[in-house]
């Protein structure tokens, strides 16, 4: 059954590196939805955020390659533990004077903040899981949508576990 | 001890113990092979091509169990080698490539012979490097052999800038490695082998399905034992071949797309099928699910990521062969699977491996005549298409190494490189290539460096004048449209052509006028009577030899199962296989 996975995966923090990982989706025909990437606790380290949708078969088999690497340091599935999930999002859109009173209310609904501001547009930078940035691009994008820029999740376990 | 890099790299790879090293100069590597000169540890053989280079370093690891070497220039160089190196990998050989790169500096600049060496080899290679710190170089060339030999082995490529090679440095070359996200798990998990042994114990008829981890494994001796003592049959993968005696009783022969019946109706019957460092290629189950259709797996093997891939897996164990074989042979006992042995050794009766006797030239009978000069005590390689596969067919190999074929790519100009490096490996040993006149002429300039290195290999060129393996599947499949695959059509040919006969036109080229002009003997066999005689003489002589022999054309290895059929679907000729097509 076709399902979404979140792994986080920490690798050496070297050039290739990540086109090395992108070359494994792509090779093996893996689809990659969401990736995101920084440095760790550790310079020495960065941790990879990937989003997959596919079988539980084809997750094993991504997660198991992903451990093969040598600068592959650790994979966790974070959707078979508790974690949380965030997404920022900066949208731009068209909002002449009139309408810009609306889209403050909207902004503060989701606990967002104006970043930009031009004789038309607005620019909001909102953070929150999928379901809400969603949400967000929704409600806006009846004022026309200029821009949009996703950084694609970050996630990490709940609590104490590593 | 203050070194340049070129000195250091020459004195990395003697504390790595390499004798041999295979490879061609060039501008950015004239620092390493400047240090290279005269050095008394390390014979250096300048092949002719890159690709020879590697695969010669590639066959001399396969036949020594040691990793081989090469070394190549940057660009040109580097690009040569990539098919080798993809061999490599997908047969999980040992080979470390150390590639020049233009210095450091310039990196990224589209400098003269410059190519993104790391970039390009990564989904080749189990890992590659490049050196941008000299104070790296040391540890670098450590951890390449070290993630090269051990584990699933594979390819390692380190690329080294210009620069690195000619600074100086205080050379220290580690004891030990330590890279953080490479562990592979050696020992298997106690429970698990304790699964595996019940498992086996309750078994009506287990099958055991082994590749070539056992051989990377050196672990021969360990299935052998275990063989033995419980009475499983064995069956082996193009890459096993030799893993487990082929004189033995208990063997039924390769399995797979040109398997014997009788292992591929074993595989079809089994209720346990037991493999071992084997990966379930397309090749071996054909389809997919109905391979094993009454069985339950167990599937032994260092790298996790080859268990479960392809097939669902009852009893995994992830290690090293030879341990979990240790293991597994304290517990075994014998087994009481008499009708089972007798319904096997019955197939094997009913349907051994054959060929038409009669007065035709057959490549079955030259290699049935190899078998028997050669004692079966020869180093083979095979070049790719019918003539490896008769070979794995027709010559049996008793001992691990003795097989180096190119199973995972199938690369055509495999065998001749790869002989030059077996003959380095084992000096004293009788090498042959079994060779295809179509795949020979993809690396055929390295009977320059056979001749240059007074190397004593025979080439058995099994000459069909036909890619022949492509041909024998338009045969069967395309009605006889030999669309590009024969090798003697020159421009006068009709357009449409499927019958070869004495119309046609001459070979190109005279192969032995080619072996002549390389100081090699060449020799053509056009008779049957006439293939023992020649493989006497040139097995008994210390040149290099060319046999020629002008088989029939439109000879066909069988059997054969259709791609994506299932492997007990066997066929045998052009009716079979429009019987199957209709079906
Ligand atoms: C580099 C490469 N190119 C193409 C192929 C496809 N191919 C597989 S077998 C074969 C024919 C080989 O002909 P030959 O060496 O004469 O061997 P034969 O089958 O006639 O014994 C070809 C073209 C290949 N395996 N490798
Ligand atoms: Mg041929």
């Amino acid at each position: 059954m076709e399902k979404e996975y979140t792994l986080a995966v920490i690798v050496e923090n070297k050039s290739g590196v990540l086109a090395h990982i992108a070359g494994l989706f792509s090779g093996r025909g893996f689809n990659i939805s969401e990736l995101s990437v920084g440095e760790t606790e550790n310079p020495d380290y960065s941790r990879i955020t990937i989003v997959v949708k596919g079988d539980n078969k084809i997750v094993e088999q991504i997660k198991k390659q992903l451990n093969k690497f040598i600068d592959v340091i650790k994979v966790t599935d974070l959707s078979n533990q508790p974690s949380v999930h965030r997404e920022i999002i900066l949208i731009k859109i068209k909002a002449p004077p009139s309408k810009r009173q609306e889209v403050f209310q909207i902004a503060e609904v989701f606990k967002g903040k104006i970043i930009d501001i031009s004789q038309d547009t607005l620019t909001l930078e909102v953070t929150g899981i999928t379901e809400k940035i969603e949400a967000l691009i929704s409600i806006l994008r009846p004022y026309g949508i200029q821009e949009i820029a996703r950084t694609g999740r970050v996630s990490i376990s709940r609590g104490m576990s590593k | 001890m203050k070194l340049t890099g070129a000195l250091a790299i020459v004195e990395a790879l003697h504390k790595e113990k390499i004798t041999t090293i295979f490879g061609i100069p060039g501008g950015v590597v004239i620092p390493l092979f400047d240090a290279l000169y005269g050095d008394k540890k390390i014979n250096m053989v300048i092949t002719k091509h890159e690709q020879g280079a590697i695969h010669a370093a590639d066959g001399f690891a396969r036949s020594s169990g040691k990793p081989g070497v090469c070394i190549v220039t940057s660009g040109p160089g580097a690009t040569n080698i990539v098919t080798g190196l993809a061999t490599a990998y997908m047969d999980s050989i040992p080979v470390v490539a150390i590639t020049g790169q233009v210095p450091t500096a310039i990196i990224g600049n589209d400098a003269f012979q410059e190519a993104d060496t790391t970039g390009i080899t990564r989904p080749v290679t189990k890992h590659n490097f490049i050196v941008k710190d000299p104070n790296e170089l040391t540890s670098v060339l450590k951890k390449a052999f070290h993630i090269a030999k051990t584990g699933r082995p594979g390819p390692v490529v380190v690329d080294i800038p210009k620069d690195i090679t000619t600074s100086e440095f205080e050379f220290d070359y580690p004891e030990k490695v330590s890279i953080p996200g490479y562990n592979p798990t050696v020992h298997g998990h106690t429970r698990q082998i304790k699964k595996v042994m019940d498992a086996i114990k309750e078994a009506k008829r287990p099958l055991i399905y082994a590749g070539g981890g056992i051989i990377s494994s050196d672990a021969s001796s360990e299935l052998k034992q275990f063989v033995k003592t419980t009475g499983t049959p064995v069956t082996l993968t193009l890459m096993g071949l030799g893993a487990y005696p082929g004189t033995e009783p208990e063997f039924l022969g390769m399995l797979g797309m040109h398997g014997t019946k009788t292992a591929n109706y074993a595989v079809d019957r089994c209720d346990l099928l037991i493999a071992i460092g084997a990966r379930f290629d397309d090749r071996v189950t054909g389809k997919l699910e109905m391979f094993a259709p009454h069985a339950k797996f167990i599937h032994i093997d260092i790298d996790p990521a080859s268990i479960g891939k392809n097939v669902v897996i009852d009893i995994p164990i992830v290690g090293d062969a030879k341990n979990i074989l240790k293991e597994m042979n304290k517990h075994a006992v014998k087994l009481d699977i008499k009708n089972w042995q007798n319904e096997v050794s019955k197939w094997k009766k009913e349907h051994p491996l054959a060929f038409m006797d009669d007065e035709l030239l057959r490549p079955q009978y030259i290699i049935d005549q190899l078998y028997k000069i050669t004692k079966g005590d020869a180093i083979i390689t095979t070049e790719v298409g019918q003539n490896q596969m008769w070979t794995a067919q027709f010559y049996k190999f008793d001992k691990p190494r003795r097989l180096i074929t190119s199973g995972g790519l199938g690369t055509m100009g495999y065998g001749l490189p790869a002989a030059i490096g077996a003959q380095f490996a084992n000096p004293d040993s009788t090498v042959i290539d079994i060779a295809g006149d179509g795949s020979i002429q993809m690396n055929i300039q390295e009977m320059a460096t056979i001749s240059q290195c007074m190397l004593p290999i025979k080439i058995v060129l099994l000459n069909n004048g036909y890619l022949g393996m492509v041909r024998q599947w338009q045969e069967f499949f395309f009605n006889k449209r030999y669309s590009a695959t024969c090798l003697k059509r020159t421009k006068g040919c009709p357009d449409i052509c499927s019958n070869p006969g004495p119309q046609c036109p001459q070979y190109v080229p005279d192969f032995v006028k080619l072996a002549e002009a390389y100081n090699a003997v060449g020799i053509r066999i056009t008779k049957k009577s006439d293939v023992q005689g020649a493989l006497r003489d040139a097995i008994s002589t210390d040149k290099a030899v060319l046999l020629d022999f002008i088989i029939n054309p439109e000879e066909n290895v069988t059997p054969m199962v259709p791609a994506g059929a299932p492997i007990n679907k066997m066929i045998s000729s052009k009716e079979d296989a429009e019987a199957f097509l209709l079906a």
